[in-house]
Parts: structure tokens; sequence; C-alpha cells
């Protein structure tokens, strides 16, 4: 705080460099950059030194050269003879893919959770709480391997099914649970299929333009159009009949027991799932606490005095304390997205192909690379977590009560 | 802890740092103690055991070049590392020696600079699979899914085997053992695939190891050795030739056993080179000369060491095969101490 | 007015009857707790079978275990063939999943003492309706507890409190002219003592000390995870007022600094943060020197919850109205008097509740030393007990172990912060 007026000083004087508040703030500016410029160079020097004594150097060349390892789950095409930068970008996109599925799960928990908690039954409220509290108080870690223990020691392996009498069978003979994953049937995309699609996109903007189209009219004249039936009829009507039209077009490719493995059908992958359920219910406790906490934030005036306006229940939670209460909530749940996407980094621990895995995991080792692939891993974390941050400034700013 | 301790620990580290960075030997001499790298815990290479005590092949090497050294087989500080960590470990001086089954290959020699002063055991990578499966050779294992334990060459010989045969695998790569073991264990998977010695290890803690078998397969070269840093020629003989001590002492016939006598004297000259009692090899090496007696004493010669650890008494019932002295048809072959 | 006595009208009143069964004791309570609208009948009926799921699961699993055995063979033996855990894995390595593998079995009493002490110097920190005379020896409880932990000679924690006791003797002094000064000449003298007396300190004066020295190496099991959680959070919490406050500073650079190594830290997971320690840190310690990975990891941990605890305190520092830091400035206080006086004081109130949250989840996450290979809790279970021929096979019993530790004391830690935040409460609404 430099907001004192200090009388003209008529000449400078150098014990004003440390008695004046005009001129202070450079003296412990300029100290602060010397030591942080010698003690970055001291790290360097010694880096160097270091590096020279051991005969080795800082070389990102290694990126280009085959990673001649094999990776499991690849959303992108990957064989052992990709570049080691492919393999890092293979675990971009599974340490992509894992945090998306865990933050729209982990929020559904939440939210489930969070307003139960707060229901006036008591079984169920405090059976939230036990849920909350247990995912809350034991690390993560923990939970990702119990939770994966659990997968593997409970679902039978692919060897039950087999067999004329098998000890596990397909749910209706088209989704398969093994300790190495769940086995869906693919669809298959014949001729034709194509107008299908387009069909369901057409009916899916439909449904958004009917829905605007109601609450227009509600805003203009007072009359309320149904919104529940029309919808689902606006969603499947029209793709069904186009589907039924076609030929169906549509088939569906269902996993079979072949070999040692279920062939056929898309598989989800053992670690996969064991990760994004761990980090789903392990995040969803906090997301639980923050949505209660922002459901409470809301003083209970403000439905009282919706209820005073005559509006019903469902009203006073959809069009006064929803829109409060996630002024509340989206700060502090966008930032347990971020915790996400960083515990996503202990898929280490279970097996599953992410960054860490791969780039700070088998590159690593089989490189030596140590320096260059932390550093990589830390880049690719950090851009991320500034994205996600600069995304919750701007909405931040957009929400902010405006205030003198 | 506050601040001020762990200033004061910096400030110790770096009164530290001026009487060190003489050569390892000496380093070593001056601390009174040898840091070695072993792995995590993998039963008969280096495991502790319930009284936190590290027993193993690896540890034995170990062992024996602190008795060389220092004259004390006890002075050793075992460094736990991953296979992550262990590079840098011995890079950075945090450990003297690694030996911690790492199999010695040209990029770790050349390119990451480290000195690989011999092999202790020479190994291949195998498969073990449920017998009920009923596989007979690694090539019938279309579509398998393999758990292969992460941090050696594993998962390069195994993409190159299962590459050149043309069948397809879907790996599952796991941190430690016990891990790998349960996955298998569950049917998780329906190979493990690692160096043999350690399948081998792995299978004697199953309830049932009659059930896994061993694939005759074995897919890669894997030459375990102890390693130092480059550069620092005087350590490397040091280890070299504790390792070489150990070797020549069985082709010999010296064990723990007869050591005490064999060290008054004996007919067969080389022997007295090796333990001391003749010329100045110990000299020469910069540590005592009786530096090879304490070595062999410490755990016994590279037979002893194998039978106690590994060898076919012990429940992983490794039979020596490419390990036997190069005088029984084996690969183990130490120079002349001369 | 008479007292008239009609026959019809009573005397006295009629004994209130007993409300209807379904209107008063556990019927009511039940109707208007579980059974108030159809779907909450739905939800108990699914709540009760989820109960009875879980329950049904694991309680004879628990009531049934055998304990007292030395081996998974033999307890199963045992067992023959009924599916119940084998709890004598916690009996036989109950040691070393406290203590880790390599701490000497005869100095246990070591660590545990410590741990004792630690309550003793908490309290008055957690309780501060206790003397303030008590805060003594949480003052000097760090040294006393590297003491006994680590061991060896007697002079280095004795060097490391003289060092502190004088610096915050030359602070002391100088303070009265300007906190700066005060501040840093308080520092310097401290490391002008630890220099000087380090040199005093014989390279031997371990040997033949009264407590075994132990090497940091040989910590492990759960007070692994309790050194770390206690250690970095009390070093972090400096450290965090000290950018929180520099994030808040008028000076850019000062500011940029700050936020920069802010964003960073909570930019990156914690386990890229130990990646560095593990393969990486050693690379930037002056050549030849070695320092041991405690020391490398706690360096980091702290790095990181400092980075967290700076942003709970810049929320506390938001959240004071403009008017104190005005009313600051009117009183005429400088910078360092006004933050010591008057923001702070009042921004570390509010902070608290967010500051043992981090303290909370730093704890947990301690837990993640065990990917780079040190021995806490759950790197002896996945290390050393998994992998040993005994106890290969124990996944349940452990894994359930460390999960009920760590949730014991992260309970009871969030329940100390709620408690704490009534306490504190001095708004009414």
């Amino acid at each position: 705080m430099t907001t004192m007026t200090d009388p003209p000083q008529e000449s400078f004087r150098l014990s004003m460099l440390l008695n004046d508040t005009r001129y202070r703030s450079y003296t412990f500016q300029f100290i602060a950059l010397i030591v942080l410029i010698s003690s970055i160079a001291f790290l360097m020097s010694n880096l160097f030194s270091n590096l020279a004594a051991a005969g080795l150097n800082i070389s990102y060349q290694f990126l280009g050269s085959p990673a001649g390892y094999d990776i499991n789950q690849t959303l992108v095409e990957y064989t052992s003879q990709s570049t080691n930068a492919r393999a890092a970008l293979v675990g971009i996109l599974n340490t992509l893919l894992v945090a998306f599925l865990a933050c729209v799960t982990a929020t559904v928990f939440g939210v489930i959770a969070g307003v139960l908690r707060l229901s006036n039954n008591w079984l169920v409220s405090k059976l939230m709480s036990f849920y909350v509290e247990i995912f809350r108080n034991i690390p993560v870690l923990i939970w990702i391997i119990i939770i994966f223990t659990i997968m593997i020691a409970v679902l039978p392996g692919p060897r039950a099914f087999r067999g004329d009498d098998p000890a596990a069978s397909m749910v209706l003979n088209a989704v398969a649970f093994t300790n190495r994953g769940v086995y869906i049937p693919a669809p298959v995309w014949g001729p034709g299929s194509l107008v299908v699609v387009a069909t369901f996109i057409l009916s899916v903007i439909g449904v958004f333009a009917y829905r605007r189209y109601a609450t227009n009219l509600l805003y203009a004249t007072g009359r309320l159009l149904p919104m529940g039936w029309p919808s689902l009829a606006i969603l499947f009507v029209p793709t069904l009949l186009v589907y039924f039209i076609m030929g169906m077009p549509i088939g569906l490719d269902y996993p079979a027991l072949k070999g040692f493995n279920f062939s056929g059908g898309i598989k989800v992958g053992g670690p996969l799932i064991a990760l994004w359920f761990a980090l789903s219910i392990y995040t969803g406790a906090f997301i639980a606490e923050n949505v209660r906490a922002g459901i409470q934030a809301i003083s209970k005036g403000q439905s009282e005095a919706a209820g005073a306006l005559g509006l019903r229940p469902g009203r006073i939670m959809n069009l006064v304390v929803l829109p409060q209460a996630l002024r509340v909530i989206i700060p502090p749940l966008i930032s347990q997205y971020l915790n996400i996407t960083k515990n996503s980094s202990l898929a280490i621990a279970v097996g599953y192909a992410d960054v860490t895995a791969t780039l700070g995991g088998i590159t690593l080792n089989q490189t030596g690379r140590a320096i260059e692939c932390v550093l990589l891993l830390m880049l690719f974390y950090l851009t991320i977590s500034l994205s996600i941050s600069a995304i919750m400034n701007v909405y931040n700013n957009s929400v902010k009560l405006k205030e003198r | 802890m506050k601040k001020s301790v762990f200033f004061g620990a910096l400030t110790v580290a770096g009164l530290a740092a001026g009487v060190a960075a003489a050569g390892t030997l000496d380093d070593v001499k001056a601390r009174g103690k040898l840091n070695c790298g072993v792995t995590t815990g993998l039963v008969g290479f280096a495991a502790p055991d319930a009284n936190g005590e590290w027993n193993g092949f690896d540890v034995s090497v170990c062992r024996a070049v602190a008795a060389a050294v220092l004259g004390d087989a006890s002075a050793v500080e075992f460094v736990p590392t991953t296979g992550k960590t262990r590079f840098t470990a011995l890079a950075s001086g945090e450990i003297d020696m690694l030996a911690r089954n790492t199999t010695w290959t040209f990029s770790r020699d050349v390119d990451l600079k480290f000195t690989f002063v011999g092999v202790n055991y020479y190994d291949g990578q195998g498969f073990m699979v449920p017998k009920e499966l009923g596989v007979s050779s690694a090539k019938d294992l279309d579509g398998a899914t393999v758990c292969i334990q992460t941090g050696t060459t594993t998962e390069l010989n195994l993409a190159d085997f299962f590459r050149s045969n043309n069948i397809s695998y879907e790996p599952v790569p796991i941190e430690t053992n016990a891990e790998a073991q349960q996955q298998y264990l569950a049917g998780a998977c329906d190979v493990y695939t690692t160096d043999a010695s350690g399948l081998a290890a792995t299978r004697a803690t199953f309830e049932a190891p009659g059930d896994h078998v061993l694939l005759p397969e074995i897919i890669s070269k894997e030459p375990l050795g102890p390693l130092v840093r480059h550069g620092d020629n005087e350590w490397g003989d040091v280890v070299r030739w504790t390792l070489n001590a150990l070797i020549t002492a069985e082709e010999l016939g010296v064990t723990s056993a007869n050591i005490s006598e064999m060290a008054a004297g004996t007919n067969n000259p080389e022997i007295n080179r090796l333990l001391g009692t003749e010329g100045t090899l110990g000299e020469m090496l910069g540590v005592d000369a009786d530096w090879a007696m304490k070595a062999i004493s410490a755990g016994g010669n590279y037979g002893e060491i194998f039978e106690k650890n590994i060898g076919e008494s012990t429940p992983i019932g490794l039979a020596r095969g490419l390990n036997a002295q190069w005088t029984d048809g084996g690969l183990i072959y130490s120079p002349p101490f001369r | 007015m008479s007292n008239t006595h009609a026959a019809f009208v009573r005397t006295e009143q009629v004994p209130p009857s007993p409300p209807p069964a379904n209107a008063a004791g556990p019927v009511k309570w039940a109707k208007d707790n579980l059974f108030s609208t159809p779907f909450y009948s739905v939800l108990t009926i699914v709540a009760l079978y989820v109960i009875y799921l879980i329950l049904g699961n694991t309680l004879p699993w628990i009531l049934n275990g055998v304990w007292g055995t030395s081996s998974l063979a033999e307890c199963r033996e045992v067992l023959d063939g009924v599916s119940a855990g084998c709890f004598s894995v916690l009996t036989e390595r109950w040691n070393q999943l406290l203590f880790g593998f390599k701490y000497p079995a005869d100095q246990y009493w070591r660590p545990a003492l410590t741990f004792l002490l630690f309550f003793a110097a908490a309290a008055p920190v957690l309780f501060y309706k206790l003397p303030r005379k008590l805060l003594l020896f949480t003052a000097i409880f760090p040294f006393l507890a590297y003491y006994l932990i680590w061991g060896g000679t007697i002079l280095t924690p004795i060097l490391a409190l003289v060092g502190t006791v004088v610096g915050y003797l030359v602070y002391q002094r100088l303070v009265s002219g300007s906190f700066a000064a005060g501040f840093f000449g308080g520092i310097a003298a401290a490391f002008v003592v630890w220099i000087i007396g380090g040199m005093l300190v014989p390279d031997n004066a371990n040997e033949g000390a009264m407590l075994q020295a132990v090497p940091s190496r040989d910590l492990g099991g759960f007070m692994l995870n309790m050194m770390l959680g206690v250690a970095c959070v009390s070093l972090s919490v400096p450290l965090g007022i000290a950018l929180a406050l520099g994030r808040q500073s008028d000076m850019p650079l000062i500011k940029w600094i700050c936020v920069i190594f802010i964003e960073f830290i909570r930019g990156v997971p914690l386990i890229t943060l130990l990646f560095v320690a593990s393969v990486m840190l050693a690379y930037f310690f002056p050549p030849g020197t070695t320092t041991d990975l405690f020391l490398r990891v706690v360096i980091m941990i702290t790095m990181f919850s400092a980075a967290y605890i700076a942003e709970v305190i810049r929320g506390g520092l938001a959240a004071l109205p403009r008017g104190q830091y005005e009313a600051a400035d009117s009183l005429g206080l400088d910078y360092p008097q006004a933050m010591r006086l008057i923001i702070l004081p009042q921004a570390l109130k509010i902070s608290i509740p967010g500051i043992v949250n981090v303290a909370v989840g730093l704890f947990k996450d301690t837990t993640l030393v065990s990917v780079i290979s040190m021995f806490d809790l759950l790197g002896m279970i996945r290390g050393p007990i998994l992998a040993s021929t005994e106890w290969n096979g124990v996944y349940w019993e452990l894994l359930g172990f460390a999960a009920l530790l760590f949730f014991v004391v992260c309970y009871g830690i969030s329940q100390y912060s709620q408690w704490l935040e009534r306490q504190l409460a001095t708004d009414h609404r």
C-alpha cells in the first residue's frame, strides 16, 4: 500500500532508496531480480556441469525415433514402429478421454449426491453424507487401486464365458463384462446410414427449436405448451421412420468369444473403466459438497419471495434458486475438473496408457531421457490447466455481480 | 520440522559438498558405506525380508563389493529404485553402483554413458501361461492379452517378437511385479512376460505353482549385470574385479567354507594371487590385499550365491543353465587374475 | 363472581390421550423422514437394499476373519474354503506398516514418542483457548522431533535451535527500526550461526551418539506419511503467506514472480513434481553433492502445498473489506505493520478452514510417493509386503487397513475444521 502522500523532496539522496516509499519498491524489486537471476544461474550452472560430468546432453531427438513398444488403447493409429512423439500423442488423447468421461460422470454423481444429501429423507441423506465423507477422506490413489482390484476380482475373465455350461454369460447376448474390460456391440454403417444419422441430427436441432419457440410463446402470450412428450417425439419418431424406410441400414456387430479374447464390438478397456469410475466417484464426493454449499448459499428469502409471487416449487428451483446457485457452484466445479485432469496421471497405478504412462513412463524408461520427458509432461499439463483456468476466468467475469 | 532445520540440512549438505567430489572409490571409503541401487522387491534377486534385511542375488554382489572396499559386508545402504529412477540415481551420484537386474544394451552403455562391469546373470525374456490354456508355444498366443512388467527392455522385445511373427496381442503394462501377478492370477491377462528368472521367482510364490508353465521360447538376450558411471575407471575396476573374483573363486574351488585355510597359502599361484598372499593385486586396485578374500567370505563364491538365493534348492529353483561356469558348458567366465 | 358448580362442567382437565399410532413415535418419524412421498419411499427401499448388499457382503468377511497365522497359506488352511479376511497380515506386519521395514526395531519407541509429543505440540496451535505459554513447546518440538526420529548427534538439532533463537533475537532487536531490516537481519544471523556451527560439528559426530542415527532412507510406513504431511504443511504455511502477499503486491516484478510460481505449481499434477524430485532435482544441486530423496520430496511437496495455501490466503485477503486496508493506512501504519496487525490476523482467520482442507488433501497426496519408490504405507503394501512369499495375494485386508487409517486421520481433521469454523464464526447469520 503506497497510498501515503509524501511532501515533495528537492533532491534525490541515496538513503531515499530505502526510506522513501516512492523509491523503496524499486529497491526491493531490484533485489528480487538479482536474487532471481542469480538463483536461476546457480541452478542452470549446476545442471550443465552435472550433465557435462555425466557426459549427457539435453536433446529432444528421441521424440522422432521409433518408440518400439505397443499400446493397448489407442485413439489414433499407432504401431510399435511409430515415433515416441506419436506415443506421447496417443497418451495425451487417452488422458483427455478419461478426463472428459470422468468430468461428465463425476458431475452426475456429484449433483445427485448433493441434492439427495439435502433431501428430507433421513436415510438417503445419511447415506449420501456417508458416501461423501468416505470418499473425501481416503486418498484417491487408494481408491483407484481398490476399485481396480474389485473389478479384476469380481468380474469374470473371458475364459469363464467358454464351454457349454459357462460360468458367466453375456448380458442380453450383446454386452460382456469381463475383467479385461467391457465389450459392447459396435454399429456397422451400411449404405444409407448417412441419411438416418442426418435425420437424427436434424431432429436434435428440431427439439431445440421447438423448446425455444415454446419459451418465446410463453413469454409473449403466456400460453404454456407441453415440453416433455413433444420433445421425445421429435427426437425419435422421424429417425425411426427413416431407419425403417431405408431398410435398417445400421446393424450391430456383436462381440463374440474368439481365441483368447472377445473379438468384434467395441472394447472399453478395464484400466480405463477402473480409472474413469474411481475418478468420477471420488471427485463426485467433492462436487456433491460444492452443490450442497451452492444451494444452501441461496438465502431462504429468495425462494420465499418466489413463492409469494406464486411460482410452483419446480419453477422456484429452475428459475430462482439454480441460476443463483450456479454462480456459486461453477467455479469450484471447474477446479474439480482440473483436479480430475491432474489426478488422471495416477493411471500409472492401473496400467492405463495416459500421457504419464507413455511419455513419462515407458518412453522415459526406454530412452533414459528423464529431464526432457518430465519437462514435456509438465508442459502438457500446464497447457491444459491454463486453458481451463482461462475459460473459468471468462465465465467468472461474465457472471460477476456488478458492484460499486 | 520448521524451515530452519531444512535450511540447516541444506547447509550441512553444502559443507559435505566441499569434501566430496573426488573419485567414487575415495568417496565410498570416506563415507564408510556403499550406496547400492537395487530393485524395489523381486524375491531371489533383491527383496527385504520380514526383518527388513535385504537379501538376494543382486544384493550379494553389493555386499561383496562393500566387503572388498570397506571390509564389512554390512556397510551397504540399499537404495530401492524403480525402472524410472535407477539411471538418474546412478548418473546423479545418489548411488555408487546399480545392481538391479539391468540389461546391458548398446544405448545404455553408449548413449546414457554407463559402464557395465560384467554379467552376473544371463537371462532372457520368457512367457508364463496357465496350464489350462493348453498353449505350448509362444507362437500360439495370437490375440492374447499379455501382462508386462514395465521398466526393462521387456516392452520392446515383446513388440519385436509379435511383429516378426506377424501375430497380434494386447499389452497390459504394469509397474510392480506384485500387481502384475495379481492381474495374471485373476485372469485379466492370459500371459505374463518378463525375464525368465523373474517368472520363475514369481511362480515360486504362487499358491499352486504347478498350474502354470513357462513356455520354451526365450525371445531375447538379457545379460544382466552391475553398472557404474562412465568415466570413473578406478571404481569401475573395483566393481568389475570383485565380480570376477567371485566367479574365479568358484572356478578354482574357493568357497566360504575353505577360504580361511586357503588364505594361509596354497600350491595354486592363482588362488594365492586372488586371495592376496602372493603379488600386489589389491594394491593395484587401490584396496586392501585381502579384498577378494573378504568379498568371497561375505556371501560365498558365485556358485554359492547362486545356490543360496535362486538355485534349485530354493523356491525359485533356477537351474544354472547358461550361468554355469565355462568349464561346465556355461557362459560364466572370468578373465585371469594375473 | 362466585364459583359455580355445574354438573356438566368438568373440574379438572382430561389427561391428554396418546396421539394416534401413526402420528407419534417411530412410526411418525418414519412416515415423515422415510416415506413422506412415493418417490422418497422408493428411495428408502433402494437405500435399504444398498445397505443390505454392502453389509451382507462385508460383515461376515470381517467377522470371520483370521488373526494370528504367519502366512497366507496357513491362513487359507484355517479358513478351509470359507471366504473371510486374513487379518493376520496386519498383526504380523504391523511394525512394517507403521514404521517401514528398515527402521531399527529396537528404536520404534522414538517415532512413537514423537507421535505422542506431536499432539502436545499441536494442541496450543489447534485450540487457542489453551495457555499461550504452551507455544514454547511447539517451538521446540521440530528440533526435538528431528532428534528423536533421525537420532545421531544432538549437536545438529541444538545448532539448528541456536541458529533460530539467534535469528529471532536479532529480529526482535531490529524490527522496531524497520520490519525488513529485522526480517532479513534475523535470517542472515541464523545462517551465520548455522554455517559457523556446521564447521564446528565434527564429521564423525554421529558415531557413538546417544540415539542411533537413522538415515532418512530407512523411514517408511505410515510414519512417513505423517512426517511428510506435518512437515510440508507447516513449512508451506509461511511460504504460502509470503506468496499470497507477493501476489497482491504493487510491485510488478514480485507480483509476476509469485503469479508464475503459483500458476505453474497449480497447473501440474503432484506426480510430475515428484518425478522432478526423483529423476531431475538431483541434477540441480551443486556437482558432487547428493541430497537424500526425503529432503527432495519435502521440497517439492512444500512448494506444491504452498501454492495452494497461497491461493486460499489470497481468497482471505480479498474477502476483507477495502475499509480495513484504508483504515490501516489512515492510522499511518506502514505496510508490514498494517499486514501484521490488521490484515493478516483477519485474513488468516477466514482462511483457516481452507488451509485445513489443503492440509487434508496434501496428507492424502503423500501416498503418491509410493510411485517413486518410497516405502510409505501404500508403498509398503504394494512393494515388500505383497511381493513377499508369505503374503502374496492379501489385497483387501491391507488396502482396507490403509483406507481406514487415512479415513480416521482425515475425518478427524475435517471434524476439527468444522468445529473451528463454528468457533470462529463471528457473523451472526
